[in-house]
């Protein structure tokens, strides 16, 4: 926490709280791309372990992205949030910095429809490309919406001969 | 059999879904052109590898574009067994989700159960008793030496040897009869609960486990003098799959493809849990950072978990099995049956559960067999999670093969995914 | 035929039948679609303990060509079902299937977005197994089962 009060200063836009364990720097969208850098190259953040999407189902700023990072040297553990509206969900990715940020976007951008600038190869990590929903959304229904995936067609001469 | 094909006979379905997919293998070093002047022989192709493919460990599906015989680009295709366990989980209660997750990775339900009780526990800031802490390490490293010896069977397997992996189901049934003793299920035992377990070792388990570590080491010399000096294992393996330490941190690597790459990373002595902070073990490691160095850290591993678990049955005290709380744990069977109030709580338990604050947010994370398996919960107060992410070891590792794949020998593709060990269910949640 | 005169009517194609239909109950060679967790099941299945040879079941074939017997084990995607189904047409006739779990009878505990609530909704199914896992035992049983259809079934006539 100290470090962040060092580098930026009570006032400034990047808050710092403690979740149930571990660290949580809120860091606005705008930041995220210098912020993430400087947390690697000059706190040693160098591990990248997850990266979650949360659908917060509000007006605004709807989805929450964290980084889980750590800190290999000291062995700590730092959470930094950031925020992606509805309207426009877009970050910028975090591949260029740790290279398995890459997967963990990619099934961002499969459950919530966030998308990531700059990202090498953005597509859905799980469904089909053809599916149209994000199905981690909160208004999407448990049992999925049928027939928005196809089921083989049953009749085995059509099958057998494509 | 491998299954065959090249872009002219691509699948049919989900036309979409497979030109993206072929198309990610193009980039601004590789093209897809069938119909190369220069290359007569076409020894440029497409081997599309799976989703049903007996060496892939489950469902993976790879496109590998090949240049004669080296791989120049990998793809890796998941989510053949995406069913949405953490859409579920938003439906579930926090005890009823636990079910799920032994079905997460499948090859070791009790660390999995551990780890998300662990979570809720740590959410909920619930007390576990000495004893359950002992009862879930006993079953944790079971469940560990158990996901080892199949990942052993199918490895050697995949190096040639069909009889090896009769072995070591052999010794997984001993596991698993332990577990049904423990349990009453031998397979997905769904035994740790939300502020305990759910029942005592009995007697009957309590002389398996302790036969188990008797004779298991035994075993285990036995397999190590079958592998360790035979020549087409070792040559097979040796050099192959190379990760080095930076790019394994860079991969986001773990488990035992991170500590066979040269760095001691170990959940239980990194953020220790239980009671792992007491026990006497190392963190097997290895420089090299090929397939043999993982088939030594693992089973070196096996080694220091009987080591834990004869230290755990030495030191196993005795007490309740579960939090005496009503409000956070179930009550015992006898109060259940035998007295109102226990009855009200165990009805209250199932049907709403443990209701942790408001707003709390947990990343807690275990060392399961294949890695760091963590949980993060996001809480709205309710006895569903808000927000339930299932950091899996499995998914993460699947990306170092990726990675790793490029530049290998197409033969020794089944070797390196061998040696990774995804397990499917969990890398497609 | 002078034969079926001498003997009675239907007598060699019933007797026929009955030789066929033993050869093909005890050598019925499955197809492991393992998918999820009932494959490891499966695995212990084929293992030493429940010993698939002793039904003529050991020869795990990976290829569809080979196989009469299609084990579905475990939960299947709707993004499986069309392998799945590509790997059933390719299995020559006769063929049998064995929908193993509850996931792959009914959808079971997945029933969520992702799954196909019982793999009948695009595959004809022989013997289903309860259970999440079932025992190796249950699939002893339906293995045994499916041995029991094989055996009464006019293989013979309907061939020809």
């Amino acid at each position: 926490m100290a470090y962040v009060e060092h580098e930026h200063g009570v006032s400034h836009p990047i808050s710092v709280y403690r979740s149930t364990s571990d660290l949580t720097l809120v860091v606005p969208r705008d930041l995220l791309i210098e912020t993430l850098p400087k947390l690697k190259e000059e706190h040693h953040f160098i591990y990248l372990v997850d990266i979650v999407g949360t659908d917060r189902f509000v007006e605004g700023d709807r989805f929450e992205v964290l980084y889980n990072l750590i800190d290999l040297k000291q062995g700590r553990r730092l959470v930094v949030k950031t925020f992606a509206d509805e309207d426009i969900p877009v970050l910028p990715s975090a591949s260029a910095i740790w290279t398995n940020a890459s997967w963990h976007e990619r099934e961002i951008f499969d459950m919530y429809g966030v998308h990531f600038t700059e990202h090498p190869d953005l597509r859905r990590v799980y469904l089909p490309e053809d599916f149209e929903y994000y199905p981690l959304r909160k208004e999407f229904p448990l049992l999925g919406i049928p027939g928005s995936i196809d089921l083989p067609t049953s009749t085995p001469d059509q099958e057998a001969s494509s | 059999m491998m299954e065959l094909e090249q872009k002219s006979a691509s699948p049919t379905f989900f036309k979409k879904h497979q030109e993206s997919f072929y198309k990610s293998l193009e980039d601004k070093h590789t093209t897809l052109e069938f119909e190369d002047s220069d290359d007569p022989l076409n020894s440029r192709m497409v081997l599309n590898m799976g989703p049903s493919h007996p060496a892939t460990h489950g469902v993976l599906r790879l496109l590998l574009q090949l240049n004669g015989e080296t791989i120049e680009k990998a793809k890796l295709d998941l989510g053949y067994l995406h069913r949405g366990v953490e859409k579920i989980a938003e439906n579930k209660t926090y005890q009823e989700f636990m079910p799920y997750t032994d079905r997460m990775d499948y090859l070791s339900p009790y660390s999995n159960n551990v780890a998300l009780c662990l979570a809720v526990e740590k959410l909920a800031d619930v007390e576990v008793p000495e004893r359950a802490q002992y009862i879930r390490m006993i079953g944790a490293e079971l469940a560990r030496i158990s996901a080892h010896l199949l990942w052993l069977g199918t490895m050697v397997m995949d190096s040639g040897a069909i009889s090896f992996f009769i072995w070591t189901f052999r010794e997984r049934e001993k596991i698993y009869d332990i577990m049904d003793q423990l349990a009453g299920h031998r397979f997905t035992v769904s035994h740790a609960r939300i502020g305990g377990v759910a029942n005592d070792i009995t007697d009957d388990a309590m002389a398996l486990i302790k036969e188990f570590v008797q004779t298991f080491p035994k075993e285990l010399k036995g397999f190590h003098s079958m592998l360790d000096r035979n020549r087409i294992f070792v040559d097979r393996n040796v050099d192959v799959g190379v990760v080095s330490t930076e790019k394994a941190i860079d991969l986001g690597a773990t488990g035992p493809i991170l500590r066979g790459s040269g760095y001691a990373y170990d959940i239980r002595r990194f953020e220790p849990y239980l009671k792992y902070d007491e026990m006497d073990f190392e963190i097997p490691t290895r420089l090299e950072g090929d397939n043999l160095a993982r088939y030594y850290v693992r089973m070196e591993e096996m080694h220091e978990s009987i080591r834990i678990l004869r230290q755990c049955l030495d030191r196993l005290p005795k007490g309740p099995i579960r939090a005496n709380d009503a409000k956070q744990a179930y009550p015992s069977k006898d109060e259940v049956y035998y007295s109102m109030e226990g009855m009200i709580h165990d009805f209250m338990m199932t049907d709403t559960g443990i209701c942790p604050p408001e707003g709390a947010e947990v990343y807690h994370a275990v060392e399961a067999p294949k890695g760091e398996l963590g949980y993060f919960i996001q809480s709205d107060g309710t006895g569903h999670p808000w927000r339930l992410k299932v950091n899996a070891p499995s998914f993460r590792n699947l990306q170092v093969l990726e990675h790793s794949l490029e530049g290998a020998s197409i033969s020794d593709t089944v070797l390196i995914i061998g040696s990774i060990d995804p397990v499917m269910g969990e890398a497609d949640k | 035929m002078g034969l079926e005169s001498a003997l009675g009517e239907g007598f060699i194609t019933t007797r026929v039948d009955d030789l066929v239909g033993w050869a093909r109950a005890n050598s019925t060679w499955p197809m492991p679609m393992g998918l999820a967790c009932c494959a490891i099941e499966m695995m212990a299945f084929a293992g030493p303990r429940y010993d698939a040879s002793r039904f003529g079941s050991e020869v795990m074939r990976f290829s569809p060509r080979q196989s009469d017997l299609l084990i579905v084990a475990g939960w299947c995607s709707y993004k499986m079902s069309h392998a799945v189904r590509r790997i059933w047409d390719q299995m020559p006739d006769p063929k049998w299937c064995i929908a193993m779990g509850a996931c792959a009878s009914t959808g079971g505990m997945h029933r969520c977005y992702g799954v196909v609530q019982g793999i009948d909704n695009f595959l004809p199914v022989d013997a289903y197994i309860s259970g999440c896992p079932p025992r190796p035992d249950a699939l002893l049983n339906a293995l045994m089962t499916i041995q029991e259809k094989v055996k009464t079934e006019h293989s013979v006539l309907l061939d020809a």
